[in-house]
C-alpha cells in the first residue's frame, strides 16, 4: 500500500485529528456518546424511526417543519450556553497567576463557537421556526408558496449545526471570533481545518436561510386571504415580511465574502491578504454589510411577537398600527446605511464616522417609536400578566437600556474607548437577549397552546423567566463596569485582581441564566405531563386578536377549512364581536402538497460535502456533489406531488372539533 | 365570514397578477438586442476605436447596463404592472441596495487611511 493511499481517501484527517489530548472534550465526548447512543437506542426499540421520517423528516408542512426548527434552536442553545459557562469559568478562575482550566487554544475556539451557534444556530432557527409556525395561519394560507423548499432549507440549517457540532469532536472549530476575520483566518495564520468549518458551516447553513427567505416573502406576497391588504396585515407578518426582505438582499452578501475567503485558503487568491494588492478591510467592510442586517434580521421579528402579545394581554387594538408598519420599514432601509459602526476604529476619516455615527443614532427614533407604540397599547389596557406578557416587559425594560448604551457607542470618539472592549459585549447581549431571547421566549409561550393543543405550565415558566432575568442582569451589568474601566473582550487570563470580583458576579449571573434554562426544560416536561389540566380546546386560550386563534389547536394539517375573509386589522377579534359562527356543512376536498425525502437526502449530501472540502477529501466533495445535483434533478421527475385530502376527511376532523367545543359551551 | 370559493388557494390565484408572456417578435427583439449590445464592446475592445481604455471601460459599462434593462423588459417581462407592482417595487429596492453597498464600500474603503499614520511620518520617527 503506498503511503499516499489514506491521504488519498481521507485528505489531511488522521488519528491525531482527533482531540484524544484533551480532557474536557473527552469527557464531553463520552458524555454525547452515550446520550446519543441511548437516544437512537430508544428510537430503535420504541420503533419511532418509521414514524419520524414519514411524519417529520420528511413533512412539508409549515407547522411541524417550524416545530422542527424550534427544536434545533434549543438544542443549539444547550451547546452555545454549555460555551458561555466554560467562558465565564474560566475568567472568574484565571487570576493571580492561575491559568484557569483552559488552554488558549480551547478557549478560543469556545468563545468562536459560542457566538457562531447562538447567532446562527439558535436565534436564526428560533425566528425562523416561529415565522414558519405562525405567518401562514396569521394569513389564512395553507401553507407556505413552496413547501418542499421549506423542508430543504430546515435540513440545510441542520446540515450547517452538524458541521458544526462534529468539529467538537473531528479537528477543531475555528479560533477567529465569530466573524473570522482575515488575516488571522488566512491560511497562513490558521493553517488547520476550524476556519474551514466556520465556512461550510456557514455556507450549507446559509442557503438554507436565504431559500426560506424567499418563500416566506413569497408566502406574505402571494397567499394571504381575501380582504387582507398590506395594511390589514398583523404586525408580526409585517416584521418577518421586512425581515425575510433583508434575509434574501444581506445573505447573498455573507455567501460571497465567504466564498472569496474559501477561494483565499483553498487556492491562494489574494483578496483579504497582507500582500499582492489583498485588503483584509474589505472583508472586514463586507461582512458588516451582511452582519449588520443580520441583527435587525434576528430583532424585528422579536418586535413582532411583542406587538401580538402586547395588543392580546392588553385587550386592545396595538396602538398606532400604521407608524408599527412605517416604523419597521424604516428600520429595514436603515439598517443597510450603518455597517461602518461595527469598525469606526479601522481609520476612517471623520466624515465617514460621522455619517455613520449619525445613520446610527437615526435608527433609534423608528424603535423609540415602537417603544412608545407599546406603551400606549398598554395604557389604560386590561393588562393580564401571563407569561407572554411577562418577558414582554422585561423586553421593554431590558432592551431601552441596551438601546441606550447602543446610541452611546454610536458616538465615533466614545467607540473609540470602548470598542472591543467588555462594554460592547455588554451591549449587544442587552440587545440580543434582551430583544431576541426573550422574543423568542415571550413567542414559544405565546403560541405554545396553538402548536400543542395546551399551554405551558405556569410555575415553571415564571421560574424560568425571574431566573433568566435576573440571571441576564447579574451577568452583563458586571461586563459594562468592566468594560468601562477598559476590559477587553476574548481575554483569558488577567493581571488585576480587583476585577476578580465583577467576574465572579458574572459568573453567578451565568448560573442563574443556567437554572432559567433548566427551568424551561423543565416546564415543557411538566406541561407535557399536565397536558391534561393545561388543554385548551377553543383554540383561543388567550382571547386573541390574529387568524391563527380562528382555528383549532392543534390545527388540521389543512390549517382552515374554509379560507377567511379579513375586513378588519384584527380579523379574528372582528369575527368574534361580529358574532362568528363556524361553517358546518359544505367541506370540500383540499388540494394539499405531498411529503418528500428528496429535502433531507440533498441536505445530507451537502453536509457530506462540506465535511469532505473541511478535510480535503476531493474525491468524497465529487462524489457528494454530483450526488446532490442527481437527487436534485431525480426530484423534477417526481410528479407526486400533490394529494387531495377527501371531503370525508375533512368532514370528520371538523364534526371532532365541532363536538369539542359544543363540549366546551 | 368564509368563502368556498378559496378552495383552490393551494394552486395561487390566477386572477390578477399580471403576468406577461413574451411574444415570438418580441424575444426575437430582445436576442437581436443583446446580440448588437454585446457585439458593440467587443468591437470596441478589439479595434480601439476609442482614445483611451478608461472611456472604452466606461462605454463598456454603459453598453452592461443597457443589456440589464433589455433582459428585464424582454426575457423576465418586467414592467410597471407585472406581479401588481412587486416587481417594480423589488427592482428598486435591490437597486438602492446595491447602490448603498457599492458605493459605499467604495466610500469607505478609500478613506481608510485617513486616521492612519502616514508611511513617511513613521519612518521619520526613527
Amino acid at each position: 500500500m503506498s503511503p499516499d493511499l489514506p491521504k488519498l481517501i481521507f485528505g489531511r484527517l488522521t488519528l491525531e485529528s482527533l482531540p484524544l489530548h484533551e480532557p474536557i472534550v473527552v469527557g464531553t465526548f463520552v458524555v454525547v456518546a452515550l446520550g446519543g447512543a441511548a437516544l437512537l437506542g430508544g428510537l430503535t426499540y420504541f420503533r419511532l424511526w418509521g414514524y419520524l421520517w414519514r411524519e417529520w423528516f420528511t413533512t412539508v408542512d409549515h407547522k411541524r417543519i417550524g416545530i422542527m426548527y424550534m427544536i434545533l434552536g434549543i438544542v443549539m442553545l444547550l451547546r452555545g450556553f454549555a460555551d458561555a459557562l466554560m467562558m465565564r469559568g474560566q475568567q472568574m478562575l484565571a487570576f493571580g497567576g492561575s491559568e484557569g482550566y483552559l488552554n488558549a487554544h480551547h478557549y478560543d475556539q469556545i468563545f468562536t463557537a459560542h457566538g457562531v451557534i447562538m447567532i446562527f444556530f439558535v436565534a436564526m432557527p428560533l425566528v425562523t421556526g416561529l415565522m414558519n409556525y405562525v405567518v401562514p395561519l396569521q394569513i389564512g394560507a395553507r401553507d407556505v408558496s413552496f413547501p418542499f423548499l421549506n423542508n430543504f432549507s430546515f435540513w440545510m440549517t441542520v446540515g450547517g449545526a452538524v458541521l458544526v457540532m462534529a468539529s467538537l469532536f473531528i479537528g477543531e472549530f475555528a479560533r477567529t471570533g465569530w466573524l473570522a476575520y482575515p488575516p488571522l483566518s488566512n491560511i497562513g495564520y490558521s493553517p488547520d481545518v476550524g476556519v474551514d468549518y466556520y465556512i461550510w458551516a456557514l455556507q450549507i447553513a446559509g442557503v438554507g436561510t436565504t431559500l426560506s427567505g424567499i418563500n416566506l416573502i413569497c408566502t406574505i406576497v402571494k397567499l394571504r386571504c381575501p380582504g387582507m391588504t398590506m395594511m390589514k396585515m398583523p404586525v408580526f407578518t409585517w416584521t418577518s415580511l421586512c425581515t425575510n426582505v433583508l434575509i434574501v438582499a444581506s445573505f447573498p452578501v455573507l455567501t460571497v465574502v465567504l466564498a472569496l475567503l474559501s477561494l483565499d485558503r483553498y487556492v491562494g487568491t489574494n483578496f483579504f491578504t497582507n500582500d499582492f494588492g489583498g485588503s483584509p478591510m474589505m472583508y472586514v467592510n463586507l461582512i458588516w454589510i451582511w452582519g449588520h442586517p443580520e441583527v435587525y434580521i434576528l430583532v424585528l421579528p422579536a418586535f413582532g411577537i411583542f406587538s401580538e402579545v402586547t395588543s392580546t394581554f392588553s385587550g386592545k387594538r396595538l396602538f398606532g398600527y400604521t407608524s408599527m408598519v412605517y416604523a419597521t420599514v424604516v428600520i429595514t432601509i436603515l439598517s443597510y446605511l450603518v455597517w461602518l459602526h461595527h469598525f469606526f476604529t479601522m481609520g476612517s476619516g471623520a466624515s465617514v464616522n460621522s455619517f455613520f455615527g449619525i445613520t446610527t443614532m437615526i435608527i433609534s427614533i423608528p424603535t423609540g417609536a415602537k417603544m412608545f407604540n407599546w406603551l400606549f397599547t398598554m395604557y389604560r389596557g386590561r393588562i393580564r400578566y401571563e407569561l407572554p406578557m411577562m418577558w414582554t416587559v422585561a423586553f421593554m425594560l431590558t432592551f431601552v437600556i441596551g438601546g441606550m448604551t447602543g446610541v452611546l457607542l454610536a458616538v465615533p470618539p466614545a467607540d473609540f474607548v470602548l470598542h472591543n472592549s467588555l462594554f460592547l459585549i455588554a451591549h449587544f447581549h442587552n440587545v440580543i437577549i434582551g430583544g431576541v431571547v426573550f422574543g423568542a421566549f415571550a413567542g414559544i409561550n405565546y403560541w405554545f397552546p396553538k402548536a400543542f393543543g395546551f399551554k405551558l405550565d405556569p410555575f415553571w415558566g415564571k421560574m424560568s423567566f425571574w431566573f433568566w432575568v435576573t440571571g441576564f442582569y447579574l451577568a452583563f451589568m458586571p461586563l459594562y463596569v468592566l468594560g468601562l474601566m477598559g476590559v477587553t473582550r476574548r481575554l483569558r487570563v488577567f493581571d488585576d485582581p480587583s476585577l476578580q470580583i465583577w467576574f465572579v458576579i458574572a459568573a453567578v449571573g451565568a448560573l442563574f441564566i443556567f437554572i432559567g434554562i433548566l427551568s424551561m426544560l423543565m416546564q415543557f416536561a411538566v406541561s407535557l405531563l399536565r397536558r391534561e389540566q393545561l388543554k385548551d380546546v377553543t383554540g383561543d386560550p388567550w382571547d386573541g386578536r390574529t387568524l391563527e386563534w380562528a382555528t383549532s389547536s392543534p390545527p388540521p394539517d389543512y390549517n382552515f377549512a374554509f379560507t377567511p375573509v379579513v375586513h378588519d386589522n384584527d380579523a379574528w377579534w372582528d369575527m368574534k364581536r361580529r358574532g362568528y359562527q363556524r361553517p358546518l356543512t359544505g367541506f370540500k376536498p383540499i388540494h394539499m402538497p405531498s411529503s418528500t425525502g428528496t429535502g433531507i437526502i440533498i441536505a445530507g449530501l451537502a453536509t457530506a460535502m462540506g465535511f469532505a472540502l473541511v478535510w480535503y477529501m476531493w474525491w468524497l466533495a465529487a462524489v457528494s456533489f454530483i450526488a446532490m445535483v442527481a437527487v436534485g434533478i431525480g426530484h423534477t421527475f417526481n410528479y407526486h406531488r400533490d394529494f387531495d385530502i377527501p371531503a370525508e376527511d375533512v368532514i370528520r376532523t371538523e364534526d371532532a372539533r365541532t363536538k369539542l367545543l359544543a363540549g366546551v359551551n | 365570514m368564509s368563502t368556498d370559493t378559496n378552495a383552490a388557494h393551494a394552486h395561487g390565484h390566477h386572477h390578477g397578477d399580471g403576468h406577461a408572456h413574451g411574444t415570438f417578435s418580441s424575444y426575437m427583439l430582445g436576442f437581436v438586442l443583446s446580440v448588437v449590445l454585446t457585439a458593440i464592446p467587443f468591437w470596441l475592445v478589439m479595434s480601439g476605436t476609442l482614445p483611451s481604455k478608461q472611456i472604452t471601460a466606461l462605454v463598456i459599462m454603459a453598453f452592461a447596463i443597457v443589456q440589464i434593462v433589455v433582459h428585464m423588459i424582454y426575457f423576465l417581462h418586467m414592467n410597471a404592472a407585472s406581479e401588481n407592482g412587486w416587481t417594480l417595487m423589488a427592482l428598486i429596492f435591490t437597486i438602492v441596495m446595491v447602490v448603498i453597498a457599492l458605493s459605499g464600500s467604495l466610500w469607505v474603503m478609500s478613506h481608510l487611511n485617513s486616521n492612519m499614520m502616514p508611511m513617511h511620518q513613521m519612518s521619520g520617527m526613527k
